[in-house]
C-alpha cells in the first residue's frame, strides 16, 4: 500500500494546526503596520492559545452540555475540514470524504452548535449574536455554495482535489471566464462574512451594538475559549487556502508527486502571505457596515455567484 | 397466498381494521386498551415494513383481485417496488409512533375518552397502506378517502375548542377539492383508456396499456397534480397544513406530516411514471417551479412562527417542496431520455421521502413530548427544558440536525443528492430550463440555510436559556414508551445518513420500475462506504467517514484537555453589573427570527404596532411598552379571502331564488319539468 498520501494527508492538517496561528498573527501585523501601530509579532495568537489552555474556566450556572460540547465540535469539523481542502497537495485520501458541498455543511455544524451555544446561557447578548449569524449565514451560505457550484461546474466535479486538479491544468483560456471571475468576486466577499472580519463582523471588538460571531462565544472561557479561538483562526487559514486552491492552484503538488510537497508548501506561504495583506488592507480601508447594510453586501455575492452560474449556464 | 409480500401487507391491514373491532371489548379498561391497540398497530406495521422491505429488495410485482367491490368492479391490488417503497416508509413511522402512542395516550386518560382516537388512528394507518396498494382508481378513491376522513376525525379529537373544530373544517374542504381533482384525473384517464364505452377502464392496468392524446394526458396529469399538491401541501394549497397539524394529537400530526403527506407523492409519481409514461418536458419544469416555491416560501413561513408545532407543520411545506424539486428533475431528464440522471434525481427525490418520514416524525413526537410535559404550545413562553428533559432535548437535536440538513444525518445525504442532480443540468437542451436551474440550486441553498436558521431557533428558544413563561410547572421528562419511539426514529435518522450505500441499493428496483434505468451502477462500485452517484471523480460523499472523523477528533481533544484537568466554577449569569437581569430579557422566537422578517418582509403580511404607555416625559424612557406583531400568510389576502368572498357572493345570488314559500318552489319545479319536455324528449 501507497502510504505516501496519508502522509500527506497527516502533514496538512499538522500545517493547518500550526499556520493557521501564524497567519492570523500576519494579518494582524500587516494591519498594525498599516495603521501605524506597533504589532504584538506573529507569534501573539500562540501565546494567546497558550495561556488560554492553562486557565481555569467560569461556566455560568444554567450552562448544558450543549455548552461544553461546542467547543469540541466546532474543533473538530474544522479539522476535518482542513482534511479536505487541497492545501499541499491534491492527493488526499479524505478528500473522496467530502466534497465542496459537504465543506460548506462541515462548517455550517460548526456554526449550527455555536449558534446554539450562544442561546444556551439565556443571556441577551448570545440570542442576539445567535441570531445574527444565522442571518448573516442564511445569505452567506447559499453565496458560498453558488460559487463553488460555478467552479464544479468548470471543472466537472464538486469533488476538491479534482477542481485544483481540472484549474491548475487547463490552459489559460480555459481559465478566464465570465463564469470564473463572478464566483472569485462573490467567494472573497463570502470569506469576509464568513470569517467575521471587516465590513461584515469585527473580530477585535466587544461592542454590543456591532457584535456577531464574539456576542454568542461571549460566556467562553478557559480552554473552551481558546479551542473556539483556534478554530477560528483555522477557518480563516481555510477559506483562505481554499480560495488558493480553486482559483490559484498553481504550484499545488500532484497526485502521487511527494516530491512536489516542499515546493507547494513555499508556492502557499507566497500565496497567503500575499492574500493576508490584501486582507489587511481591506480591513484598514473599509469601515463596518450597519447590520442591515451587511445583507445587501451578501445578496450581492448571492446574486454575483447567481450570475456566475447564469453565465456558465448560457455563455460557456 | 399470505407468504408473499402482498399477504403479508393485507395481514398488516386485516390487523388494523380488526382493532377497530375488539376496542369496544376494553372499553371498562381504557389504560388496557391503549397498551393492547398500540402494541398491535406496531406489530401490524411491522408486517408491513417486512413486505415493503421484501417488495423492494426483490423488485416482485404481486397483484391479487378481491372478491369484494361493487358487482363486475373488483377491488385490485397490487405491490410493486413503488408502492414497496411507501409502504415501508409508511410502516416504519407508524411503527415507531405506535410505541411513542403506548405512553402518550395515557396522557389523555381520565380527561376523554380515547377509544375514537384508537379507531380513527386504526382506520388512518389502514388507509395510508390500502392507498399504495389499490390498483384500480375505485379502489384508490376508497381508501383515499378513508384515510381523509378517519384524519379529519382525528384533528377534530379535541372538538371542544373552536381553533380545532374550524382547522377541521379547513383541512377537510381542501382534501375534498383536491379529491374530486382526482377523480376527474381518473375519469379522463379510465375513459380514454376504453373509449368511453365502459367501465373496465377504471383498473391502472388499464390505463397503463392504453396511449393517451397529449392534450388529454396534459389535462389529467395537471388535474392529478392539483389534487395531490392539495394533499401535500403544496403552495399555494398549503394552508391547512398549520392549522391542522398543530392541533392534532402529536402522534396523529406525526404520521400525517410524516407519511400521509408522503401517499400524494405516492400519487404523483404512480399517475406520472406508471400510468400516463410519456410527457412532455414542461410539466417537470412546473413541478419544479413549484418544488422550489414551496421549499422557499414554507421555510420562510416557518421562520415566522412561534407555535412549535405550526413551524414544524410549515416546514413539511418545505421539505415537500424539496421532494418536489427532486421530482420535477427527474420528469425533466426522462423526458430529454437521459436515464441516468433521471434516476439519481429520483433516488434524491424518493431519499427525501423517507428521510423527511424519520425527522419530521422525531420532531413531531418530541414536540408532543414537550407540550405533553409543559402544557404549552407557545415557544415565547418556553426555555431551559433540556435541564429537565435531557433524553426529549438529545433527541429533539438529532432531528433539527437532520432537517437542517447538516452531515452525518440523513437529510444532508438527499440534499446533496438533488444538488448533484442539479449540478448535472447544463447537458439538458432546453434553453428556458438553462434559466431555470441555477436559480434552483440557488433557491435550495438558501432554503437548506434558512432551515438551519429556524431549527437554532426552535431548539434554541424551547430547550435552551431559562424559562420564560409566568409560572414555573413542574415538567419532568416523558415516560419510557415516548423515549423509544423517538430514540428510534432517531438512531434511523442516523442510520440513512451514515450508510446511505446500503438503503439507496435496496431501493435501485424502484427506478428500474418507473425509469428504466438504475443509479447503484455507479453509486455502489466503489464500496458501501462511499457514494458516487456518477463517477467517483465527479462527486463523492461517505457519511460514516465524517461522523467517525467528527467522533475521533472530539475523542482524542477531549483526552488530551483532560489530562490535565483544568478547574471548572460553576458561577451565576454575568451581567454586565445590571443586576436586574431576567428571564424576559432572553432572545425569544420573536426577537430571534427579527432579522430574517425584515429581510423578506415582502413575502409576509406584518402588521407591527407599538404602544408606548402611558406616555413619560420623554419618550425614550416610556413606562411600560406593548409590542404587538401579527404575521400573516401572504396567500389568504391573495388567493384564498377573494375566492371565499366570490363563493359568498354568488351563494348571495343564489340565495335570492330562495324564497321559503311553497308555490314558490312548485313553479321551479313546474318550469324546470316543462323546460325538460320541450328541449329533452
Amino acid at each position: 500500500m501507497n502510504l505516501s498520501p496519508l502522509v500527506i494527508e497527516l502533514m496538512q492538517l499538522l500545517v493547518l494546526l500550526a499556520a493557521a496561528p501564524v497567519f492570523a498573527g500576519w494579518v494582524k501585523t500587516v494591519k498594525c503596520w498599516s495603521q501605524g501601530r506597533t504589532s504584538p509579532g506573529l507569534l501573539q495568537p500562540y501565546r494567546d492559545i497558550a495561556k488560554l489552555f492553562s486557565k481555569d474556566m467560569a461556566l455560568a450556572e444554567n450552562a448544558s452540555w450543549i455548552f461544553r460540547f461546542t467547543p469540541y465540535i466546532v474543533f473538530g469539523s474544522t479539522l476535518l475540514a482542513g482534511g479536505i481542502i487541497p492545501i499541499l497537495s491534491v492527493d488526499l485520501p479524505l478528500s473522496a470524504t467530502a466534497d465542496v458541498i459537504a465543506l460548506v455543511a462541515l462548517f455550517a455544524i460548526a456554526r449550527f452548535f455555536t449558534a446554539l451555544a450562544g442561546m444556551d446561557i439565556g443571556t441577551a447578548f448570545g440570542g442576539m449574536g445567535a441570531s445574527r449569524e444565522m442571518m448573516v449565514a442564511s445569505l452567506a451560505e447559499p453565496a458560498m455554495l453558488m460559487a463553488v457550484f460555478t467552479m464544479s461546474l468548470a471543472s466537472k466535479s464538486t469533488s476538491l482535489s479534482q477542481i485544483a486538479q481540472v484549474i491548475a491544468h487547463s490552459d489559460i483560456h480555459m481559465v478566464l471566464r465570465p463564469s470564473l471571475a463572478f464566483a472569485f468576486i462573490a467567494f472573497v466577499m463570502i470569506a469576509l462574512a464568513e470569517t467575521g472580519r471587516i465590513p461584515v463582523d469585527n473580530p477585535a471588538t466587544h461592542l454590543e451594538l456591532t457584535m456577531i460571531h464574539e456576542a454568542m462565544i461571549l460566556e467562553y472561557s478557559g480552554r473552551h475559549l481558546a479551542l473556539i479561538e483556534w478554530a477560528g483562526m483555522m477557518k480563516l487559514f481555510l477559506f483562505m487556502s481554499l480560495g488558493a486552491a480553486a482559483f490559484f492552484p498553481w504550484g499545488i503538488a500532484d497526485e502521487g508527486n511527494m516530491l512536489a510537497v516542499p515546493m507547494a508548501l513555499v508556492y502557499l506561504i507566497i500565496k497567503l502571505g500575499l492574500a493576508g495583506i490584501i486582507l489587511a488592507l481591506i480591513e484598514t480601508g473599509l469601515a463596518k457596515m450597519r447590520l442591515f447594510r451587511v445583507t445587501e453586501f451578501l445578496g450581492a455575492a448571492f446574486l454575483l455567484a447567481t450570475l456566475g452560474m447564469l453565465s456558465h449556464f448560457i455563455l460557456e | 397466498m399470505i407468504l408473499t409480500p402482498l399477504g403479508i401487507a393485507s395481514l398488516s391491514i386485516l390487523l388494523f381494521l380488526l382493532q377497530v373491532l375488539i376496542v369496544p371489548f376494553f372499553k371498562r379498561n381504557e389504560k388496557l386498551m391503549v397498551n393492547i391497540c398500540f402494541s398491535l398497530a406496531s406489530a401490524a406495521s411491522l408486517f408491513a415494513i417486512a413486505a415493503g422491505i421484501w417488495a423492494v429488495g426483490n423488485g416482485t410485482t404481486d397483484r391479487v383481485i378481491l372478491a369484494l367491490g361493487l358487482p363486475d368492479l373488483p377491488f385490485h391490488l397490487r405491490l410493486d417496488p413503488l408502492s414497496g417503497f411507501f409502504l415501508t416508509t409508511i410502516g416504519l413511522l407508524a411503527f415507531y409512533v405506535s410505541i411513542y402512542s403506548i405512553g402518550y395516550v395515557k396522557g389523555f386518560l381520565g380527561h376523554r375518552s380515547v377509544m375514537r382516537l384508537i379507531v380513527f388512528y386504526s382506520l388512518f394507518v389502514a388507509g395510508m397502506f390500502m392507498v399504495v396498494l389499490a390498483d384500480d382508481a375505485l379502489f384508490f378513491l376508497i381508501s383515499w378517502e378513508l384515510m381523509a376522513a378517519a384524519s379529519y376525525f382525528l384533528v377534530m379529537y379535541e372538538d371542544e375548542q373552536s381553533e380545532n373544530r374550524r382547522a377541521a373544517f379547513l383541512y377537510i374542504v381542501i382534501a375534498h377539492i383536491g379529491a374530486v381533482a382526482i377523480l376527474l384525473s381518473f375519469g379522463v384517464m379510465a375513459g380514454l383508456a376504453t373509449g368511453f364505452k365502459d367501465f373496465s377502464g377504471y383498473t391502472f392496468d388499464a390505463m397503463r396499456a392504453s396511449k393517451f392524446p397529449v392534450e388529454w394526458a396534459t389535462a389529467a396529469f395537471f388535474l392529478a397534480f392539483f389534487g395531490f399538491a392539495a394533499k401535500a401541501g403544496v403552495i399555494p394549497l398549503h394552508v391547512w397544513l398549520p392549522e391542522a397539524h398543530p392541533v392534532a394529537p402529536s402522534n396523529v400530526s406525526a404520521l400525517m406530516s410524516g407519511v400521509m403527506l408522503k401517499t400524494a407523492i405516492y400519487g404523483i409519481l404512480r399517475v406520472t411514471f406508471d400510468l400516463i409514461k410519456i410527457f412532455p418536458w414542461w410539466w417537470g419544469a412546473v413541478v419544479l417551479v413549484f418544488g422550489l416555491l414551496s421549499a422557499v416560501l414554507g421555510v420562510l413561513y416557518a421562520l415566522m412562527q412561534h407555535d412549535l408545532k405550526r413551524l414544524l407543520a410549515y416546514h413539511s411545506v418545505e421539505n415537500i417542496g424539496i421532494i418536489l424539486i427532486g421530482i420535477g428533475l427527474c420528469m425533466v431528464f426522462t423526458s430529454f431520455n437521459m436515464p441516468l440522471i433521471a434516476a439519481l434525481a429520483l433516488t434524491a427525490g424518493l431519499y427525501h421521502t423517507i428521510n423527511h418520514a424519520m425527522f419530521k416524525g422525531l420532531l413531531f413526537m418530541g414536540a408532543g413530548a414537550v407540550i405533553h410535559a409543559a402544557h404549552e404550545r407557545n415557544m415565547e413562553e418556553m426555555g431551559g427544558l433540556i435541564h429537565k428533559m435531557p433524553w426529549t432535548a438529545a433527541l429533539f437535536l438529532i432531528g433539527c440536525v437532520s432537517i437542517s440538513a447538516l452531515p452525518p444525518f440523513n437529510g444532508f445525504v438527499s440534499e446533496w443528492l438533488t444538488f448533484q442532480a442539479v449540478l448535472l443540468s447544463p447537458s439538458l437542451p432546453a434553453p428556458l430550463l438553462k434559466l431555470l436551474m441555477p436559480v434552483g440550486a440557488a433557491l435550495l441553498a438558501l432554503t437548506g440555510a434558512l432551515a438551519a436558521a429556524c431549527f437554532v431557533k426552535a431548539f434554541g428558544v424551547t430547550f435552551l436559556g431559562r424559562w420564560r413563561g409566568p409560572h414555573k410547572p413542574n415538567i419532568q421528562e416523558v415516560n419510557w414508551p415516548m423515549r423509544a419511539g423517538m430514540l428510534m426514529a432517531a438512531a434511523s435518522c442516523l442510520l440513512l445518513g451514515i450508510l446511505p450505500t446500503v438503503f439507496i441499493r435496496w431501493m435501485d428496483t424502484v427506478p428500474v420500475q418507473l425509469i428504466g434505468a438504475t443509479m447503484s451502477a455507479s453509486a455502489g462500485t466503489h464500496g458501501w462506504l462511499w457514494l458516487t452517484p456518477v463517477a467517483p471523480e465527479r462527486a463523492s460523499y461517505s457519511g460514516i467517514i465524517v461522523f467517525l472523523g467528527i467522533l475521533l477528533v472530539y475523542g482524542v481533544v477531549y483526552l488530551l484537555l483532560h489530562a490535565s484537568p483544568g478547574r471548572i466554577h460553576r458561577r451565576p449569569i454575568w451581567d454586565c453589573g445590571f443586576e436586574k437581569l431576567n428571564e424576559r430579557m432572553q432572545y425569544n422566537a420573536t426577537s430571534f427570527s427579527m432579522p430574517i422578517r425584515r429581510i423578506f418582509g415582502y413575502f409576509f403580511n406584518i402588521k407591527e404596532h407599538v404602544d408606548l404607555s402611558p406616555q413619560a416625559a420623554h419618550s425614550a424612557f416610556p413606562k411600560r411598552l406593548n409590542y404587538n406583531l401579527k404575521v400573516k400568510d401572504r396567500f389568504w389576502s391573495w388567493l384564498y379571502r377573494p375566492v371565499a368572498d366570490v363563493s359568498f357572493w354568488l351563494s348571495r345570488k343564489v340565495g335570492m331564488l330562495q324564497q321559503g314559500r311553497i308555490q314558490v318552489y312548485l313553479i321551479y319545479s313546474f318550469i324546470t319539468i316543462i323546460i325538460l319536455l320541450v328541449f329533452v324528449r
